[in-house]
């Protein structure tokens, strides 16, 4: 099934994900498309304003355009999801989209489809990341 | 190469980085990202003392706390968020305040939409590498010999003939072809001084047709309005020492600089919408069946508390004042309104960007609207400096800075 992973960036999430025979729907994916794009020359991530435009379909012209950019990303993807993961209170260094209005929108959008979620919260131990290891294979293990 | 460095938040996902950095190397500098370690963000944001939800935002702070303590090394400071984001706003804000608290680095701040392009960026990103690396030209506080400014503005253009630091000729005319309007003025203003072309030992040229006059009279100095501006109006003001703040309402968008010793440090200038700006009382005036030359005197003896017109828009600007005309206001209120009403949007829009220091010294062709000198007044709570001959703070700044490369600048 098609997982989409919170935070979208998250490189342990996406491991976890694929080892349990899912496919990831990921920021690295989305953005390794946009950049190997040679025909696009908009650095760093070759998001272009008819992206930035796409991201209408997710929030209005009222909303700032770091927002609709991001979500031009990241809507597709979250419309294709069958399934997703979802952290909370997580480190930078685990993952980040860098504005937390995007990370409410995207959670906000996740929760609308009515698709199999795991919410987690980002282990502060041994014990914790044991027991989310746990829960997540089980999550995705039951996901058909 | 001149570093500038970015302290931004959604640049790389609203498609303008690229126009950034484009901006940055069309006046020989280089946008830099100062180096901040995973570790470190979390103690910038708590010496900083604002701590947004955005960890983008987080980054632009610890960013900014390294250029602050000498960590990293750049010669001036960009500054952009999002426009329309409220925390991104704030922390904007603060980050410049910050950033001027901490180090003499010029500072620019930008809010940007996904339309952004670098020529929008030029005039900024000239404008703070001209602060670096023309610092003493830009210090100059006299001009010397026979020299000529030249301000090819949006509305109008400007000449004025100096001859050891005193204004001997100047004339202006409504900006039509560019080449042909400067030659009108400055042939007038030849004349007014009394010498001829041939004498001419310098030329300055600013504004937006700078670069073509540049190229047509091979001018010494090419040069954006915002440090031009700068030199000449506190020239004009006799204020060359000692902070101040510049603000031109131009005919298309409207420039707040802070100085220091008539060294532009911080500036912002309008960019994503004109509805503040002199163009807008040119409609009013052309509505009101008036020269524009004529709506200062009639705000004078209006009251726009009794003829609401407050929209941030030039088009719904007009709509509230055929309304007010309708309900059978006078004119004079009309006017006094209009004038209030782009005060308040520039309050709104640029000197929320920068600290105000004062005294505030007032320019620009619209400085001559005393009803809108007298609307920013009230606004800031402080009666502006407006200095003689406000309108040619361009073309005065071209011509003393152009005199110095008579002494091999």
């Amino acid at each position: 099934m098609k997982v989409f992973i919170d935070p979208p960036n998250s490189l342990i999430l996406f491991d976890l994900v694929e080892r349990s025979g899912h496919e990831p729907l990921s920021s690295m994916a989305a953005i390794q498309e946009k950049i190997d794009k040679t025909e696009i020359d908009m650095p760093p991530m070759n998001v272009t304003l008819e992206d930035v435009m796409k991201g209408l379909k997710y929030a209005g012209i009222e909303v700032p355009s770091g927002i609709r950019g991001r979500l031009a990303v990241w809507g597709p993807m979250i419309e294709e999801a069958e399934a997703a993961v979802i952290m909370e209170d997580c480190p930078y260094s685990f993952g980040c989209v860098g504005c937390h209005r995007t990370n409410l929108m995207v959670r906000y959008l996740l929760k609308r489809r009515k698709i199999p979620i795991l919410d987690v919260n980002y282990p502060n131990d041994e014990e914790e990341a044991k027991d989310l290891v746990v829960r997540m294979r089980e999550f995705l293990g039951g996901l058909k | 190469m001149i570093k500038i460095a970015q302290l931004s938040c959604g640049t790389e996902y609203s498609s303008v980085q690229y126009e950034i950095e484009k901006a940055a190397r069309s006046v020989g500098a280089t946008i830099v990202h100062p180096d901040v370690s995973a570790g470190d963000i979390d103690k910038a944001v708590e010496r900083f003392g604002f701590k947004p939800q955005s960890p983008q935002l987080k980054l632009m702070i610890a960013r900014a706390v390294q250029l602050a303590d000498r960590r990293y090394d750049a010669d001036a400071v960009f500054i952009a968020t999002c426009f329309r984001c409220a925390e991104g706003a704030l922390v904007r804000n603060e980050v410049r305040r910050f950033i001027q608290d901490n180090t003499r680095l010029p500072v620019v701040t930008y809010s940007f939409t996904e339309r952004l392009k670098a020529a929008q960026l030029l005039t900024r990103m000239e404008a703070l590498v001209t602060i670096v690396t023309r610092k003493e030209l830009l210090a100059r506080e006299r001009q010397t010999g026979i020299t000529v400014g030249i301000d090819s503005g949006s509305s109008t253009t400007k000449a004025v003939v100096m001859i050891d630091n005193r204004i001997a000729g100047k004339d202006w005319t409504p900006s039509g072809d560019v080449i042909k309007s400067a030659e009108h003025v400055l042939e007038n203003a030849l004349k007014e001084a009394g010498v001829l072309m041939k004498d001419v030992e310098a030329i300055g040229t600013t504004g937006y047709g700078r670069f073509r006059l540049g190229k047509h009279y091979n001018a010494k100095l090419v040069q954006e309005e915002l440090t031009t501006n700068s030199k000449g109006a506190v020239w004009l003001a006799d204020r060359q020492r000692g902070e101040a703040t510049i603000l031109d309402i131009g005919g298309m968008d409207n420039k707040a600089i802070t100085v220091r010793d008539g060294v532009p440090d911080n500036f912002t200038m309008g960019g994503i919408c004109a509805g503040a700006s002199g163009r807008f009382l040119e409609m009013v005036s052309k509505r009101l069946k008036i020269e524009v030359t004529e709506l200062g005197a009639l705000a004078d003896n209006g009251n726009w508390r009794n003829a609401k017109m407050n929209s941030y828009c030039s088009v719904f600007g007009i709509q509230d004042l055929v309304t007010t005309l309708g309900d059978g206001k006078t004119f004079e209120d009309v006017a006094a309104a209009a004038c209030h009403s782009v005060a308040e949007q520039v309050y709104e829009q640029q000197l929320q960007e920068i600290d105000v220091r004062h005294p505030i010294i007032q320019v620009g062709g619209t400085s001559l609207i005393s009803g809108l000198v007298k609307a920013v007044g009230e606004v800031l709570g402080s009666t502006p400096i407006v200095p003689p001959n406000s309108q040619y703070i361009g073309a005065v700044g071209g011509a003393i800075l152009s005199s110095g490369f008579l002494e091999g600048y």
